[in-house]
């Protein structure tokens, strides 16, 4: 009598389907990543039940972080280039560029311009234990913060055709000082609409 | 590492000596690996929740506007102190004394709901909205106004200003200790 023999199956489990679906999650996330900009403020927002989104593109953000320190951040390299260069003829600056290209890659910084040729000079590496001492302001007219916003505006405006839109993102535990500082600065510059940067908050029951 | 040879191999004596035929398959699994690292990295360092925000609208200081009369029963005014206090009375500053308050759903937001309706009764429609001036003084924070803001959209109180601060309302606020 022959042993009945049993079929051995194979283990082997078909992974194109698995391959497949992991690729395309991947090639999404991949395409929708914009990693995360470390934000030199440390501003922890304040929350609020307000559920409107920050508009993600043309976006100018004025951050005041801890010790009223005050940074800036808007979208676009190119208008970046543009507004240093502006910048530094205002100021008589003379920038590399190389200088220029570090600038025009920097998301957010906050340095008066004395210091800022100083901050592009620092390497990458140590660029973040750079004690950055937030953009001089006041309530008058002409300061560092709004020529900064008023050329970036310009160079918005010449290369792209648009107004950026303002956010303010201001630290939970500032004093209104500050915060009227740079909403003076923006009424100054016609500017009187604006977002507050917020975190959401569970809406509460009415 | 996933694939199992099944194919027995070498077992056949004799007969013609075939050459073995080579799998097809590929083995996936160091891919789908690398894959799934790779989703995982993507998957934390993207932003999924999009920062919020709330819209302000300054008024524009700089053209003169023609002041509309507006009875001062209909106007409260909230004046943001220190230690996360505040106070607010109707009317016009100095008239009657502020009521010291505090955030939140059982300080403000209950007075601008007692104040809406009160002023919705005693006045005739449709001018028989409250109108809300806030005065940050120097010592509240930033959370303060966001919070006061907040509260202006879950009452639904549609006019409000925010306000430079009277030295007449920073003495009130120093008599509480708010400042």
């Amino acid at each position: 009598m022959p042993r009945v023999k049993v079929a051995r199956k194979s283990t082997a489990i078909d992974m194109t389907a698995m391959c497949d679906v992991a690729f395309l999650l991947l090639t999404f996330f991949i395409l929708t990543a914009k990693p995360k900009v470390d934000d030199p403020s440390k501003a922890e927002v304040p929350a609020s039940s307000k559920e409107v989104t920050v508009p993600e593109d043309n976006l100018m953000t004025i951050s005041i972080g801890k010790e009223d320190k005050i940074f800036l951040s808007f979208s676009g390299n190119d208008v970046r280039t543009e507004t240093l260069k502006t910048m530094g003829e205002l100021y008589h600056v003379d920038f590399t560029p190389a200088e220029i290209n570090r600038f025009s890659n920097t998301e957010v910084f906050g340095v008066p311009m004395k210091e800022l040729k100083q901050f592009l000079n620092t390497p990458v590496s140590d660029q973040k234990s750079f004690q950055q001492t937030g953009i001089p302001a006041d309530t008058t007219i002409n300061n560092e913060l709004s020529n900064w916003i008023l050329n970036a505006r310009k160079a918005d405006n010449a290369l792209h055709g648009k107004d950026y839109s303002i956010a303010i993102k201001g630290d939970r535990l500032e004093e209104y000082p500050a915060v009227n500082t740079v909403i003076s600065v923006l009424g100054h510059q016609k500017l009187f609409k604006f977002d507050l940067i917020t975190t959401l908050r569970a809406a509460p029951k009415k | 590492m996933a694939e199992l040879d099944t194919s027995g191999g070498g077992k056949h004596k004799g007969g013609k000596v075939r050459s073995k035929k080579a799998s097809t398959r590929v083995d996936l699994t160091a891919m789908v690996d690398l894959a799934f690292l790779l989703i995982t990295f993507f998957m934390f360092t993207t932003t999924l929740n999009k920062p919020k925000a709330m819209n302000l609208a300054m008024p524009d200081n700089s053209v003169k506007q023609s002041n509309l009369p507006v009875a001062e029963t209909r106007t409260m005014t909230i004046l943001l102190g220190s230690h996360n206090k505040l106070e607010w009375y109707m009317g016009l500053p100095g008239k009657s004394a502020p009521t010291v308050d505090g955030y939140g759903p059982n300080g403000l937001r209950k007075a601008l709901i007692d104040n809406q309706k009160q002023v919705a009764a005693s006045h005739a429609a449709p001018d028989n909205t409250l109108i809300v001036l806030i005065k940050p003084s120097d010592k509240s924070t930033y959370e303060n106004l966001v919070n006061v803001l907040d509260e202006m959209s879950i009452t639904n109180v549609q006019s409000y200003a925010i306000v430079k601060i009277l030295p007449i309302e920073l003495e009130a606020l120093k008599s509480q200790n708010l400042y």
